[in-house]
């Protein structure tokens, strides 16, 4: 699906923008800066505009991210049980900081600030996937499962 | 299904729905929320489903999947009726033997029941436990019964029954009498009297008229939003609708934050259903009323929760809040009269026109009233969500409901709001829970999480967690919040890693201060509460931190070394297997030594000595000395 195919089904106005950026960053796992421009014709509104809003929301990227997304709550509920350790342990395993993808595009890593199941904190989410009650030592046999699967073209 | 064009025919549906239903000896109901799903859930119910293939059990039976049930902590989980036995903490090779005994041979498995941690007593039947027993659940008693997928399971309990009685039966001036008269108010967090804003909106000049469900729950800890729209996302629905009504608004709006993906796809089913029947839409149940929902998809910002923010939102603009008034009730969405409610508050306005005022009103304290549902969570024993009356206090919702805490520590603090509120010490446990009460303590009702707190918590630390949260989500569009909060994060940063100076204190109140009296949205304006409690209250812990480079609850890092203690480490390779930089030297049944310099202080090693021997210890302040070189 094109950007084009996308903005087909959405009526010419502002308040879809970001309902549309998001279609785009499903589709495309970040938003292609040429789209923008495609957007902000489509919407009537300026690039300008939709770079502020794309740039406001967590939800956006501007460049793409790993094959997998590893997500860690740091959640009150996660960080009291040490979700901060979790996190570390991620860094050092995949030798980049939250936020960072690695070199080689397998892994991006990014933090959120509650997932709502605090009774089995901490938690991590992988590719949508949750892993309950997370300790550091299941870091390394986390990061293998998703090692081993290849991506589906 | 044809149109809901005449109320009457709501009831000839629910008639149907009750005829048609197979009659079941045992009905299954597995509780499948996001928390549900992600302890594995979904694999309960698909050995349930080849269980009973097996058995050819279909035709005697059901299997009914559900949103949460509050008890988190027992996931997964599942009911059989009609019964009512619990069964907890469930693996899918538990399943033969539970459709063997108890679907089959009507027995109960005592060692898949659930026993209480205070007095070690078994409780077979959901409802007995005490977990449950000291609830209210007006608002969440239907997750046990009602599959969120399927329109017919609220109809089936009365659903929309409400919506009928308001539209046919009441003008929409009596619709605000009653929720004036319930003493409804706010469940988002400030407690503004929900009646008085409807009628504030309903008098405003302007057409059309907009409603709108804030579901941003963005507080940390909090998810009683998340399971009402995930278990029973028509409640909420029924209640946007009578709203509506009453305010004579045209249009609604249903935001959603996109960390909930479960939730946005059960409200977005039931919005269709809701629609197909014509409980949506042009002239509802045959009534001259026209109305009808979107659902809005956030994108990631907690300040979207505040209502002007949230309405940039919907608009496609940067979730910025502008100043009030005007007041969303004179000018909100594209600058058109709105009124905007949280979930929970719009989950309860069925229960109040379909129960009458004077039933609510009877629920709760003199200016509080109702239920409300907290989440319980921390080092609890019982972490889930409770639906409890107003009035109840802190110690019958930790001791009686909760379970009392972890490991049966002491408690030291109840954190209530999220980054809003504040933290309650333990000496306020017998604390009557309403808006009011909280507000005097320090605290805020918030949107109801409830974060309990052991000695192992350090309260600089808490307060630091939520600055840093507020200085990452403040949107920066005024100076006090955006530098202030900044400021106040590094002052408790440098205080936290033990560079803190005297007058330090004296700094953060002053900060504090400027923060609250001059951010511009509630998110600026609430922020400093976290530190302004806790100095309250545990202002010896900042002065340890200052004064004593000493962390009393032994967490914050730069302030704490981890030791192992010669004579009693039996050299078990324990702690050297679980360190993650590999910095701990010893062999099998001899000393084991942890180089300090390249130590990250991860405290896996401290969690997994052997409680028998513990022989990692932490240090902190003046104690560090005989380790340091």
């Amino acid at each position: 699906m094109t950007v084009e195919d996308i903005l087909k089904e959405t009526t010419p106005a502002q308040k879809e923008l970001i309902h549309v950026l998001h279609r785009i960053q499903a589709e495309f796992g970040h938003i292609p800066p040429d789209a923008v421009d495609v957007v902000a014709r489509h919407l009537r509104i300026s690039a300008n505009e939709i770079f502020g809003v794309l740039t406001f929301y967590k939800a956006f990227t501007l460049a793409p991210k790993g094959e997998h997304v590893v997500t860690v709550c740091l959640g009150t509920a996660c960080h009291v049980r040490g979700g901060v350790r979790i996190v570390e342990e991620f860094e050092r395993k995949l030798g980049i900081k939250a936020g960072q993808t690695t070199a080689d595009g397998t892994f991006t890593l990014e933090t959120v600030n509650c997932l709502g199941c605090c009774a089995i904190g901490p938690v991590v989410v992988v590719d949508g996937e949750y892993h309950s009650l997370v300790t550091q030592k299941m870091v390394d046999s986390i990061l293998d499962k998703y090692r081993a699967a290849v991506r589906p073209s | 299904m044809r149109k809901l064009t005449h109320p009457d025919h709501l009831a000839e549906w629910r008639a149907k729905i009750l005829d048609e239903r197979p009659a079941r000896t045992k009905t299954i109901v597995v509780t499948s929320g996001t928390c549900g799903q992600a302890s594995g859930s979904l694999q309960i119910l698909d050995a349930l489903r080849q269980e009973i293939d097996k058995r050819k059990l279909a035709e005697t039976v059901g299997l009914v999947v559900t949103g949460c049930h509050g008890f988190c902590e027992m996931e997964p989980s599942l009911i059989v009726y009609p019964q009512g036995t619990f069964y907890k903490k469930l693996s899918p090779k538990d399943v033969p033997a539970i459709v063997e005994e108890t679907i089959v041979n009507d027995r109960v498995i005592p060692a898949l029941t659930y026993s209480d941690p205070a007095s070690g007593h078994r409780f077979s039947r959901q409802k007995d436990i005490p977990f449950y027993q000291k609830q209210m659940r007006l608002l969440t008693e239907s997750n046990f019964h009602i599959e969120p997928e399927r329109i017919e399971d609220y109809i089936a309990l009365n659903g929309y029954q409400a919506l009928s009685k308001a539209l046919f039966d009441m003008t929409s001036e009596g619709v605000i009498d009653e929720v004036k008269a319930s003493g409804l108010r706010g469940r988002g967090g400030a407690g503004f009297a929900t009646g008085r804003k409807w009628e504030l909106c309903r008098e405003a000049a302007g057409v059309p008229k907009y409603v709108i469900c804030n579901a941003d729950e963005g507080d940390p800890g909090a998810y009683m939003d998340r399971s009402l729209l995930e278990g029973n996302p028509h409640s909420v629905i029924e209640g946007m609708i009578i709203g509506a009504y009453a305010i004579g608004a045209s249009e609604g709006f249903i935001y959603v934050r996109m960390e909930y993906p479960l939730a946005v796809k059960h409200v977005s089913r039931a919005l269709d259903q809701a629609r197909k029947v014509g409980l949506l839409g042009p002239s509802i149940l045959g009534s001259e009323f026209h109305f009808d929902i979107h659902i809005v998809q956030g994108a990631g910002a907690f300040v979207s929760g505040e209502e002007t923010s949230l309405m940039a939102s919907i608009e496609g603009r940067r979730a910025f809040p502008r100043q009030r008034p005007p007041f969303p009730a004179q000018e909100g969405l594209w600058g058109k009269p709105t009124n905007i409610n949280n979930v929970e508050t719009w989950a309860n306005v069925p229960v109040i026109v379909d129960k009458g005022s004077a039933w609510y009103a009877k629920i709760g304290t003199e200016k509080s009233k109702g239920t409300k549902i907290f989440s319980l969570v921390g080092k609890i024993n019982n972490t889930g969500l409770v639906e409890v009356p107003m009035g109840i206090t802190l110690r019958e919702i930790i001791y009686d409901i909760g379970g009392g805490i972890k490991d049966k520590k002491p408690l030291k603090a109840v954190q209530t709001g999220g980054p809003s509120g504040g933290c309650i010490p333990a000496e306020k446990i017998d604390l009557p829970i309403d808006y009011d009460s909280l507000v005097q303590a320090g605290a805020i009702m918030g949107s109801g999480g409830m974060i309990i707190m052991d000695e192992g918590t350090c309260m600089v630390d808490v307060a630091r967690y939520f600055l840093g949260f507020t200085q990452e989500e403040s949107c920066g569009k005024c100076v006090p919040c955006r530098v202030g909060t900044r400021q106040m994060y590094d002052l408790l940063t440098q205080i936290t890693e033990g560079r803190g100076e005297a007058g330090d204190i004296e700094r953060l109140e002053d900060l504090a201060k400027t923060v609250k009296a001059a951010s511009l949205c509630g998110l600026g304006q609430t922020a400093p509460n976290p530190v302004l409690t806790t100095l309250r209250y545990f202002r010896h812990e900042y002065e340890a931190h200052i004064a004593d480079k000493s962390c009393p609850a032994r967490v914050c890092k730069s302030l704490v070394s981890y030791y192992i203690e010669p004579d009693k480490c039996i050299g078990c390779l324990l702690c050297k297997q679980n360190c993650p930089v590999e910095c701990i030297s010893g062999e099998r049944k001899k000393l084991h030594v942890i180089d300090q310099s390249r130590c990250v202080k991860c405290g896996a090693c401290y969690d997994v000595c052997p409680v028998k021997v513990r022989a990692v210890s932490r240090l902190t302040g003046t104690s560090r000395e005989r380790i340091q070189p």
